[in-house]
């Protein structure tokens, strides 16, 4: 890893988190504080599709389907044990399993572009579907009933030494807080090894990424399953946020909305995902406080007006508005510079002449 | 099972210490205003629902207000909208309970909505009231259920049904919890009226093409079809039922038909000949209800909805609550619950409604109705129902501090395989 | 056997079903390789045409064939005039903006005619005897009439002047512009004529369906997995896609429920695309339209 711009201002981004997560209960109401949980598993989630899609060219129109399998297992395996921490272990294992085995599936099977979208939101309309009719009895997991269409309570967090020792919901967004911040940092470790810039490479071209020998089926396989362990992490914060989990994690309207977080904050970037959730999820938030105009009105407004207005994103219109201002200054440094030599020249000249 | 329930108690006891705090010193600040706070969807694909609930609500809280309010302060109607997302419906509550300090709050359509609230607002001490019509079971001390339950409804139109068209019959019901449990009990009454149920199917909210069942439906040549369908897709049912002639032939009874003003979406030959069990419906004949339609349509014009259970007894719940109140004489969480508990009535468009004390359920008037030209017409009305269902399985007397949803799972609670 | 009969008549019509829902979209994806994730609003605006219109005392017949994709089609131009025309060749752009539009479509129409509106219609041609089985006479019309609806946009394609153009513009825009054709026209009457078919498919189920703002949710999946999975072919594509997947649904909601019939329907759908990963057409029928 080189200490170039990028990772400044990678750095950067996480000392702020930090001090973020160290402030923020102290400045914020409580209520804040635990709506915020969710925003940020949102945001984790956004990162995950962000690091696939935005690195690997992979479009996942399905990565609610590890976020929500992540939510899910912890919630059984929770309950099954009796605590947390196995039972994060557990998430993560069985979305990333099942990653790995979709994409074996879709990429050894050299499935790609829209076709790869339609698999991944397929599977994650398989997911919905199944989950829904799981009321009753009969459908359970060890000790833990699915619960069907209206879901499971998710069993909160516990101290990992002491499963009688349960986080309160300002602990659980510490909790939540570091794991995006962990992410996060994984992920920009992630793009810069060998593994990362092979990615790139195949995201560019794929054809020539395998020309030059790399075996792009692995290594798409590779990052999908990354992510969809990310997804699981985020699924986990979910279900403690809102505290509860339902099949309604897989449906349509959350699944389109995770591509659509991504593309408001930034393709092609780490931060822009993470900040394209939070504001997405802030912005419809507060909309559902009004009620004089409907909100998917409004919504749609401004999605429209956005894509027209800032069309590649919020993190990359950024970087280059903030890079031409730089360059115009430097520019304009040189310039200034420029001039006083030349009236120093000029001055010299004039003294000499007086001098004549 | 005990012993993850034990954990996961032990977590929300924790976490009530951790919270009632902030709680109790807002609301000690005595306020100018009464805070009433409903959560119901008025964008996304439940607002069919939603928007008639907030409307009446609305209706509601503007004629206490007119009467003078409630303990000499008016009452503050602060409306969110959950835009039919499980996440807002935790986070609204939240904010309701701690940020706005609400008194009461009205909320939640699917059981699924009211499941991620509850534990929320208990947890906060906010007194809460679901007033959708549901599958019963839950069995809450700050919980008030003031929807019609199956037992309610069910037990009355399926032997009704079953002696005008006949002894067999076929259940269509929606793929999730409700649909399935409303299945058993349609199952349950039928067998009890000596009939038989020749097959039960289930189908996922969002099918809209129901042409194989239509045929799986005339292979098996039932007397009657029993429908709890739900939502704007299954409105097509009805529709391909008709295009069919099957509606002729083999007549439908429902307990979720209108409730989502599904009869107007509809034409009047496709719907005319259906039977309903609700505990109101627009067209009661009573001179309150018809000053209470007035009101509504006066105020909202042209453009007013069909009043249908959920929006009545959204308005009627408000004023329960504020018969409650004034009982009380205050608005804290406990006095007004004994209060509601205490036998306080009101006396609404759809009769009288009391609180049944061992299940915070309500004890209200069915009526069975037929659908002509779009307009249900009252066949039979059953004054003041318990909640049987519920009764079965919970007892609040016995055991105030519980906070459980019996029907979770399936009857097996109540004994009903 | 009488059975049977009705049976392969229902099963035919969910394929003709699925292929109405999915043709607009298909022309729109196929052609300008814009995913249009306010399908289903477009679908439901024809639907919302025809019982406007009849309330309004407009007959069936007319609204359903005139106004309705008249309606839509113009609503199809004036979005591709003010917003799908600066994103051409921006595929992800476009899945932002028609998710903006599809919510912005449905708070309109919630916001003008309320959460729901009521109608008067319901389906023509009442039913059809067979044995003992009764179906849809309305059914076994759109049957016809999906199959023609695709014949028309076949020979449009195929046969006029405007289907050459539009296919070479597609083809190459460069090109076509170079030989004097003013593509932005094209792709304007393109987008027109795919919003007017999803507006006269929406028109055509809204007898047999609930028409609500919200219903396109319920379409837009289906649609789009038939699409995908028909390939680069526009009508052979959509037409052998719908066959294969109409064809399993059908049959397996009636011999296991419809819950499973759903299911059954989005795994053909995956394997159909791991076995064939550019979709039906991408293998077969390939140089199809």
């Amino acid at each position: 890893m080189t200490w170039n711009r990028e990772n400044k201002w990678r750095a950067g981004l996480v000392v702020l988190g930090v001090i973020f997560l160290f402030a923020a209960p102290n400045v914020f109401q409580l209520f804040t504080i635990i709506n915020m949980t969710t925003a940020i598993a949102f945001a984790i989630l956004a990162l995950s599709l962000g690091l696939i899609w935005g690195y690997g060219g992979i479009l996942c129109f399905g990565q609610t389907a590890f976020f929500g399998l992540g939510a899910y297992a912890y919630t059984v395996a929770a309950i099954n044990f009796g605590g947390s921490t196995w039972a994060i272990l557990v998430a993560i294992l069985v979305a990333m399993l099942v990653a790995a085995v979709l994409g074996y599936f879709v990429f050894y099977g050299r499935v790609s572009d829209v076709y790869l979208a339609v698999i991944t939101l397929t599977a994650t309309l398989i997911l919905y579907s199944l989950m829904r009719r799981t009321s009753g009895p009969e459908y359970k997991i060890g000790k833990s009933l699915l619960g069907g269409f209206n879901g499971i309570t998710s069993p909160p967090l516990n101290m990992p030494w002491d499963t009688s020792q349960v986080l309160f919901p300002e602990h659980v967004f510490y909790v939540a807080m570091a794991a995006l911040i962990l992410a996060y940092i994984l992920c920009s470790w992630l793009v810069q090894t060998q593994f990362g810039r092979v990615s790139v490479a195949i995201r560019e071209n794929e054809l020539r990424a395998e020309l030059l020998g790399y075996d792009i089926r692995f290594y798409k396989m590779a990052l999908f399953t990354v992510g969809g362990g990310i997804a699981a992490v985020a699924g986990v914060v979910f279900c403690n946020g809102v505290g509860r989990v339902t099949p309604d994690v897989f449906n349509l309207y959350n699944t389109a909305l995770t591509i659509i977080w991504v593309i408001v904050g930034g393709r092609g970037t780490l931060i822009g995902p993470v900040l394209g959730a939070i504001l997405l999820f802030y912005l419809t938030s507060s909309l559902g406080t009004q009620a004089v105009l409907n909100n998917n009105l409004v919504l749609g407004a401004i999605l429209i007006l956005f894509v027209l207005l800032v069309p590649k994103g919020i993190v990359p219109s950024f970087t280059e508005w903030w890079d031409n201002r730089r360059a115009l200054r430097t520019s304009r440094r040189k310039e200034v510079r420029m001039r006083r030599r030349r009236s120093r020249l000029a001055e010299a000249n004039g003294e000499a002449g007086d001098e004549r | 099972m005990s012993l993850d329930r034990r954990s996961v108690l032990k977590g929300a006891s924790a976490a009530t210490v951790a919270l009632a705090a902030p709680g109790i010193i807002g609301r000690a600040q005595a306020a100018d205003t009464i805070k009433m706070v409903s959560i119901l969807d008025q964008s996304g694909g439940l607002d069919i629902y939603g928007k008639p609930m907030v409307d009446a609500t609305k209706l509601a809280v503007e004629e206490i207000n007119g009467a003078g309010g409630l303990l000499g302060k008016q009452v503050e109607l602060k409306l969110y909208d959950p835009q039919s997302t499980i996440q807002f419906y935790t986070q609204y509550a939240t904010q309701a309970a701690a940020g706005d300090k609400a008194h009461v709050v009205h909320a939640g359509i699917t059981s699924a909505s009211r499941e991620a609230i509850r534990p929320t607002l208990g947890r906060f001490k906010t007194l809460y009231f679901y007033n959708t019509l549901y599958e019963g079971g839950v069995c809450d001390r700050n919980t008030f259920c003031t929807g019609s339950t199956p037992a309610q409804t069910v037990e009355k139109l399926v032997p009704y049904c079953m002696k005008k068209w006949g002894k067999k019959v076929y259940i269509v019901a929606a793929d999730y919890n409700y649909g399935h449990i409303t299945a058993q009990w349609v199952k349950k009454y039928v067998a009890d009226n000596g009939g038989e149920a020749v097959e039960i199917e289930f189908f996922p909210l969002d099918v809209t093409n129901f042409g194989p069942t239509i045929k799986k439906i005339q292979a098996a040549k039932p007397d009657m079809v029993m429908s709890a369908l739900v939502g704007g897709a299954h409105v097509s049912f009805y529709r391909q039922y008709a295009a069919a002639g099957m509606n002729k032939n083999v007549p439908i009874a429902s307990t979720t038909f209108g409730v989502g003003n599904e009869h107007t979406l509809i034409s009047a030959e496709e719907g005319n000949g259906m039977i309903v069990a609700y505990s109101y419906l627009q067209e009661i004949q009573s001179d309150a209800n018809k000053a209470f339609v007035k009101r509504f349509q006066d105020k909202y014009g042209a453009k007013a909805p069909y009043l249908n259970e959920l929006a009545a007894r959204s308005y009627e719940a408000a004023y329960l609550w504020a018969e409650g109140v004034k009982k009380a004489g205050t608005t804290d969480q406990m006095p007004v619950i004994e209060a509601l508990e205490g036998g306080v009535s009101y006396a609404g468009p759809s009769g009288n409604i009391s609180i049944e004390p061992k299940t915070h359920h309500a004890i209200q008037n069915v009526f069975l109705a037929e659908l002509n030209d779009q307009k249900f017409t009252i066949l039979e009305s059953h004054e003041q129902q318990p909640p049987t269902d519920t009764l079965l399985v919970c007892d609040l007397k016995a055991d105030p501090n519980q906070a459980k949803f019996y029907f979770e799972n399936g009857l097996e609670a109540a004994g009903i395989k | 056997m009488d059975l049977f009969v009705a049976l392969a008549l229902q099963i035919i019509y969910g394929i003709a079903n699925l292929v109405l829902i999915s043709l607009g979209l298909a022309i729109i994806f196929g052609m300008m390789r814009v995913i249009n994730l306010a399908h289903g609003e477009f679908l439901m605006l024809g639907g919302y045409t025809v019982v406007v219109s009849t309330n309004n005392g407009v007959n069936l017949w007319v609204a359903m064939f005139i106004l309705a994709p008249l309606v839509v089609g113009l609503i199809g131009v004036i979005v591709e005039r003010c917003l799908i025309r600066f994103l051409y060749g921006r595929m992800v752009d476009t899945l932002l903006a028609t998710w903006g539009l599809s919510l912005l479509l449905i708070g309109l129409v919630t916001t003008i005619f309320g959460a729901q509106t009521s109608t008067t219609i319901s389906a023509p041609f009442g039913p059809i005897q067979i044995g003992d089985y009764t179906s849809s006479g309305y059914e076994l019309f759109l049957i016809c009439v999906a199959v023609l609806l695709s014949l028309a946009v076949y020979l449009v394609l195929r046969l006029t002047k405007l289907g050459l153009v539009a296919r070479g513009t597609m083809q190459s825009a460069d090109m076509a512009a170079a030989l004097g054709v003013s593509t932005s026209k094209i792709y304007m009457i393109t987008f027109g004529l795919g919003a007017a078919v999803s507006g006269f498919a929406g028109a055509l189920l809204a007898p047999i369906t609930g028409v609500l703002p919200t219903i396109g949710a319920t379409y837009i999946a289906k649609a789009f997995i038939t699409v995908i999975s028909g390939g680069a072919a526009i009508l052979a594509g959509t037409a052998s896609a719908s066959v294969l997947l109409g064809g399993i649904n059908g049959i397996m909601a009636f011999v296991t429920g419809p819950t499973i019939g759903e299911v059954a329907l989005l795994v053909a759908a995956i394997i159909l695309l791991r076995l064939m990963p550019r979709g039906i057409t991408g293998r077969f029928f390939r140089k199809n339209l």
